[in-house]
């Protein structure tokens, strides 16, 4: 505990609150901190909980974080005690300083073929239900998955861009007619742009999802490698994952999903989870517009009722929901799981996902082809 | 040119926005006198209609500056945003001193890229007036890219215009950013900024934000709308009311002559807080559930 004496708290005693917060995961930058102690220069003691807050916390989540850290810190000397009723702090991604350099690879892949059987072996891998799959080959699966894209179906915006045809962009024309001095010369032309829609993810990392979900994760990363593609697990409690997908080197990704995920196998809570969803991100803009992509089985805990009506939700919002479930490919499947009956209604396309090709359909879905 | 006043407390600033109509809590307090005392703009976050932009309104007026506003969209631009040149006025220039017969073709192009014929847009217009209060809104509509080109803008307060110049703020701009978390802004931005996150008011400051906004309306229907607006936050809804509703609310029920919150009225004009048909519904469950003894 830190003890305030005196009229100010000593430089050291804010110094080492900035740490307590770094390690408790907010990301207390050298520059934020230099905010702080200027800060707290200009307003004095009594405002120390203000003067951090304002400049060492960046989003919401912090928020949590910081008061906790604060009631630790400085007991007493706050404004008043953290709101009742928070949920417990989150641990947040932080990046591991590895200095072991990344994992050898190479060693989990042992019996692999040599390079030239390696297209036919592959052939016969996109077909093969990711659940049978042995190290080997899920070793050689996980390669093929860091060569997919997911590009969302294209959408004009409202933004032109220069083109050989098209209308005439009055701005270009004017200012090459300056150029010459007023002769009039060529005509520019410009066309609406076209671009990529969101891609969102919600990925089930639920038990009954387990032999599939970090093939899934994979896929999802290297789908998140487009700007406009967002993350999230969901098994027990939401989490947005994009940021612990951002790593570039897949198998560090992993390690820092597993970190970021909390609920790893736990059971299933879909409609309530995808409420959350909406209530988060969905419907300030995140599924807006967004082609979004649910990878689960549709096993359901919670209410069917709920995952409907949420389902409806999401639908009115997103352009296109696509519902990818690993167990489709299973003969005699038929969606009976509660929750997938419930959803089914208001998807726009229900895909396999356990296979590669089963997965290279979904991408194709994504950017726009017909329903499977 | 006015100065912007010099703020010694928190509870300074406070008092000031206060006498706008404008009523803000201690965090708020501090947040703006950080902005005004480090020149470092203020992010603001939170559900809508809890009075973010609003108070880059009520500084202006405290402050007694003008104030400038940008609001995003996807795609914006630096002509947009920042400045761009008149082409029409510029080709009029021309077209005239062909017409006088003007021979010198350097001096007739260092006339044409001149200040008067370039248009200011609000980044540039913050730059160069001052004191000003610059509202950028909404500010994760925009793309990555534009946020990358505020960055620049924000830790220099200057701009250079190839033509003509650097163009530098002698008084920084007061500078409010609003965000709704449609996406999470880049924190290299984030850093620059105070980050503020607005909560729903209490009912004590919400029931005086009302009064105060609304004066002509009778205590006790200020105090009902109210006290029901804050039931309402609680009840788990699609799209919990803000402040703004809470006024629209009493405004509403204020023309239809009402003096307190009677249910056929309060149902009648539900419409002016809730805007999802499911929220409606259970706000008509909670309204008669009030209503029984």
């Amino acid at each position: 505990m830190i003890t305030v004496t005196g009229t100010e708290p000593a430089d050291a005693a804010l110094l080492a609150f900035a740490h307590a917060l770094r390690t408790a995961g907010v990301d207390a930058s050298p520059e934020r901190v230099h905010a702080f102690l200027r800060a707290v220069a200009e307003l004095g003691p009594a405002r120390v909980y203000w003067a951090g807050r304002l400049t060492l916390c960046a989003n919401h989540d912090d928020l949590e974080r910081y008061d906790q850290v604060f009631a630790a810190c400085f007991a007493g000397a706050g404004p008043a005690t953290p709101p009742a009723g928070l949920p417990p702090p989150r641990p947040r991604l932080t990046v591991p300083e590895s200095t072991a350099g990344r994992p050898a690879r190479a060693g989990a892949e042992p019996a692999l073929p040599p390079a030239a059987a390696l297209a036919s072996s592959a052939d016969v891998l996109r077909h093969r239900d990711i659940a049978g799959l042995d190290a080997a080959e899920r070793a050689a699966l996980h390669r093929l998955l860091t060569a997919f894209a997911l590009p969302g179906r294209t959408r004009r915006t409202a933004r032109r861009r220069p083109a050989r045809r098209g209308r005439v962009d009055p701005r270009r024309s004017v200012r090459e007619l300056l150029r010459r001095g007023g002769e009039p010369a060529r005509l520019g032309h410009h066309e609406r742009a076209e671009r990529p829609r969101r891609v969102v993810l919600l990925v089930d990392v639920s038990g009954s999802m387990a032999p599939y979900a970090d093939a899934l994760l994979r896929f999802a990363h290297a789908a998140a490698r487009g700007t406009r593609t967002e993350v999230f697990t969901v098994a027990t409690r939401l989490t947005r994952v994009t940021r612990a997908l951002s790593h570039r080197d897949p198998d560090r990704a992993m390690a820092a999903l597993a970190t970021a995920v909390p609920d790893w196998r736990g059971g299933t809570r879909l409609g309530e989870l995808l409420r959350e969803f909406l209530d988060r991100w969905g419907q300030r803009g995140t599924a807006r517009g967004a082609v979004v992509v649910v990878l689960s089985d549709g096993w359901e805990r919670g209410d069917p009722e709920l995952l409907a009506d949420q389902m409806r939700r999401l639908h009115r919002l997103a352009h296109r929901v696509i519902w990818a479930n690993p167990l489709k490919a299973r003969p005699g499947y038929a969606p009976l799981a509660a929750g997938m009956a419930a959803a089914l209604p208001s998807v726009d396309a229900f895909v396999e996902g356990h296979s590669l090709a089963a997965l290279e359909r979904l991408a194709a879905v994504v950017k726009g082809a017909d329903d499977a | 040119m006015s100065r912007i006043p010099d703020f010694k407390e928190p509870d300074d600033v406070r008092a000031r926005l206060e006498e706008t109509g404008y009523l803000v809590d201690d965090g708020l307090a501090v947040a703006c006198f950080l902005a005004l005392r480090l020149h470092r703009p203020l992010f603001c976050e939170g559900d809508a209609g809890v009075g973010k932009t609003a108070l880059a309104t009520a500084l202006a007026e405290a402050l007694g500056a003008p104030l400038i506003r940008l609001q995003c969209h996807e795609g914006i631009d630096a002509s947009q945003a920042l400045y761009d040149w008149d082409f029409p006025r510029q080709l009029l220039h021309l077209r005239a001193a062909e017409a006088a017969g003007a021979v010198d073709a350097d001096r007739l192009e260092g006339e044409l890229y001149d200040r008067r014929f370039l248009i200011a847009r609000p980044l540039l217009r913050a730059l160069e007036t001052c004191p000003s209060v610059l509202l950028i809104d909404e500010i994760d509509r925009a793309d990555d890219e534009f946020e990358a080109f505020l960055l620049e803008l924000l830790s220099e307060y200057s701009v250079t215009v190839p033509e003509l110049g650097t163009v530098r703020a002698r008084v920084p701009p007061v500078v409010v950013l609003t965000s709704n978390r449609t996406r999470e802004v880049h924190d290299a931005l984030k850093r620059r900024c105070l980050y503020h996150w607005f909560e729903h008011p209490g009912f004590d400051r919400e029931l005086a934000i009302v009064r105060r906004r609304l004066p002509g309306v009778s205590a006790r229907l200020a105090e009902q709308v109210t006290a029901l607006v804050q039931t309402l936050r609680s009840a788990d809804l699609l799209k919990p009311p803000g402040v703004a509703e809470t006024i629209d609310w009493a405004e509403a029920l204020d023309a239809l002559g009402a003096s307190e919150v009677d249910t056929q009225r309060a149902l009648a004009t539900l419409g002016s807080v809730l805007k999802y048909r499911e929220d409606a519904e259970r706000a008509r469950d909670l309204l008669a559930a009030r209503r029984d003894p």
